[in-house]
């Protein structure tokens, strides 16, 4: 089969892969109709998560058609159904998993003492990521094995196109999961660092929630008129000061919630100094990831306010003003999306026409033209913001 | 990949195994820049462990100091030359570039018994500074955003029902968990017990 494959820092390639075969009585094997390229992918592309090694194939936004079940899964899942796969890899039996933390599963990272050496104890099994969550091949592929099958999937109905439905994979549950994260309330001021796809979700999640003002902080004129599109107040940080404008919007105070939907690479310029450190550090491995955002929202929150961070960091991180963060007692929530723990509410309100998440789609394009897109993505090139592959 | 190598991890016995490797997502300027970068890492270490041999092959003697000052600056070029940021590499390997001419120009004086020498070096530097020179242009233009270019995207709400009536319709029927509740990080933490 064909599949985008890893094979060093910004060296992605379509190849010719053998095909996935049942493992385990739990597996399932997926005929991929529609997948999608992730921010956590550019991650990978620049090489700043560990333990990926050159062969890996990448993905973990992908649905499709059930073709092969192995005989343990037999009972949830048959032939033909039609499916999307969340991101995590689930057990559903584990301590956390029945808590809904299934981001946290302890069973399905195969790799778990590798995980256990490098988070203190092991999370879940990841499609398409570092060998840190099991290494497990990913779905930007013509087929996708799915581990702990029986309890891996969201089925769908028949009814609705792909591009409405696959981002149940990811970043539809992981924008609502920021969020939700954020406890808003009516009357909050919610803003939203990047507007990326997750950035982008994260807004439409915030306005259904009740927020009474969504503020959406990014500097690409493309993204920032799509935030605008779901009824967000905007701020360009390369031509607007962002705490200044943060407080003119919430007469001084600050916003209740803050969440950060930018992650480790955030954006190097003149007018934040403090990311040219970081950018430099990185370069000599002083530091992983460039927390500017962090920093950000630690200093504009209202005092007693929330921090929900979505966007991935992967490392050590410096300067971080712990001072200013106690001092006003934030309140900090984060995690990779716990997907399926939000998907069934999510698939009914995408059938009850609450969201149309197809919206963010830009660019649709075969699977085969997945390295170029990986650049054009990278670069937020050609007004990019998401794209799908057919394989 | 350090961690990769010191852990020792593998591939999982059944993942699918490449057959035939597709076209690449690197450029051929990516590559350029990235050998570029390596060599930048030679020199850079030849220049700080063996600045006598070049000073003597070069007729420059007395500038031992001055070449292992070079090996060093190489080192720190190679570091962004190697990275996603390309061009902040390669504009410092230019500017290094007419340094190291600027030096090599002064062994061409006409006493100097190895000019030879220096007028092969420098010929070889002339080289690289037009590699470096085409790399920074085509790597520069290869990650441009085209300015003034971009799409608008104000017709997509992705809300059905539009941003207003959309406002608050999820409050009507969803319960935040209580790990996501303001409530329920302290109330958990401090059960009520009887008195
Ligand atoms: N927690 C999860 O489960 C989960 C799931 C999916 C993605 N993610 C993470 O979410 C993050 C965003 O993903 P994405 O797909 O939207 O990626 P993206 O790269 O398309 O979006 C990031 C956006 O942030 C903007 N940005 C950069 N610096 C900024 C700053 N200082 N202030 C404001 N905006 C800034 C960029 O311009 C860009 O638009 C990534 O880190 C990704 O790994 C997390
Ligand atoms: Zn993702
Ligand atoms: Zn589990």
């Amino acid at each position: 089969m064909r599949a985008l494959v890893w094979h060093g820092k910004e060296d992605i390639r379509c190849d010719t892969v053998s095909d996935p075969q049942i493992e385990d009585d739990r597996d399932a094997i997926i005929k991929v109709t529609s997948c999608a390229i992730c921010g956590s992918d550019l991650h990978l592309f620049h090489n700043l998560i560990p333990a990926m090694l050159p062969g890996d194939i990448m993905g973990h936004e992908s649905m499709g058609e059930v073709v092969e079940v192995g005989a343990a899964a037999k009972a949830t899942l048959k032939k033909g159904e039609r499916v999307v796969i969340p991101f995590t890899i689930q057990c559903g039996e584990c301590e956390q998993c029945q808590r809904g933390n299934f981001s946290l599963c302890q069973r399905t990272n195969r790799k778990g003492n590798l995980g256990d050496k490098a988070f203190g104890h092991r999370t879940a099994g990841l499609f398409g990521y570092t060998h840190l969550t099991g290494g497990y091949p990913g779905g930007q592929a013509e087929f996708l094995r799915v581990p702990f099958a029986d309890t891996t999937h969201i089925k769908v109905p028949d009814s609705i196109d792909d591009e409405k439905l696959l981002f149940l994979s990811d970043i539809l549950p992981t924008g609502w999961q920021a969020a939700v994260q954020a406890d808003i309330q009516p009357g909050d001021t919610v803003a939203v660092w990047g507007c990326g796809p997750v950035g982008q979700m994260t807004i439409r999640s915030a306005i259904l929630l009740g927020a009474e003002q969504v503020i959406a902080i990014d500097h690409l004129p493309e993204r920032l008129s799509m935030a605008a599109a779901a009824g967000a107040v905007t701020i360009n940080f390369e031509t607007e000061s962002v705490i200044e404008r943060l407080n003119e919007l919430t007469s001084g105070e600050g916003p209740h919630k803050c969440i950060d939907a930018v992650g480790s690479e955030s954006h190097v310029n003149m007018g934040q100094p403090d990311t040219l450190l970081d950018r430099a550090k990185q370069m000599v491995m002083l530091e992983n990831d460039r927390p500017h955002v962090l920093r950000e929202m630690i200093y504009a929150c209202r005092p007693g306010g929330v921090i929900s961070i979505i966007g991935v960091y992967t490392g050590l991180v410096d300067k971080i003003p712990m001072g200013q963060a106690m001092n006003k007692g934030v309140t900090f929530r984060m995690a990779q999306a716990h997907v399926p723990r939000w998907t069934d509410d999510l698939l009914r309100r995408i059938e009850d026409d609450q969201i149309d998440p197809s919206f963010v789609i830009t660019h649709k394009v075969d699977l085969s033209d997945g390295p170029e897109m990986y650049r054009t993505f990278r670069d937020k090139a050609d007004s990019c913001i998401k794209v799908m592959l057919k394989p | 990949m350090p961690i990769t190598n010191a852990t020792q991890i593998a591939r999982s016995k059944g993942d699918p195994r490449v057959v035939r490797k597709g076209p690449s997502s690197l450029t051929g300027s990516d590559r350029l820049t990235r050998a570029l970068g390596w060599f930048s890492i030679g020199l850079g270490l030849t220049e700080l462990m063996a600045p006598g041999f070049i000073a003597r092959t070069l007729g420059l003697e007395g500038k031992e100091a001055l070449i292992r000052a070079y090996g060093a600056r190489e080192l720190a070029s190679a570091v962004p030359t190697l990275s996603v940021d390309k061009p902040v590499g390669l504009a410092s390997r230019i500017a290094g570039d007419v340094l190291d001419l600027a030096t090599l120009s002064s062994a061409l004086r006409p006493g100097n018994a190895k000019r030879d020498n220096a007028a092969i070096a420098f010929a070889l530097v002339i080289g690289v500074t037009l590699l470096d020179l085409v790399a920074f242009a085509d790597v520069k233009a290869s990650h441009r955003r085209e300015r003034g270019t971009h799409r608008d995207y104000s017709d997509r709400s992705g809300l059905p029902r539009g941003p207003q009536a959309s406002r608050g319709l999820a409050r009507r029927d969803f319960d935040t968990p209580p790990d996501d509740r303001a409530e329920g990080s302290v109330a958990d933490a401090v059960p009520a017990t009887a008195p």
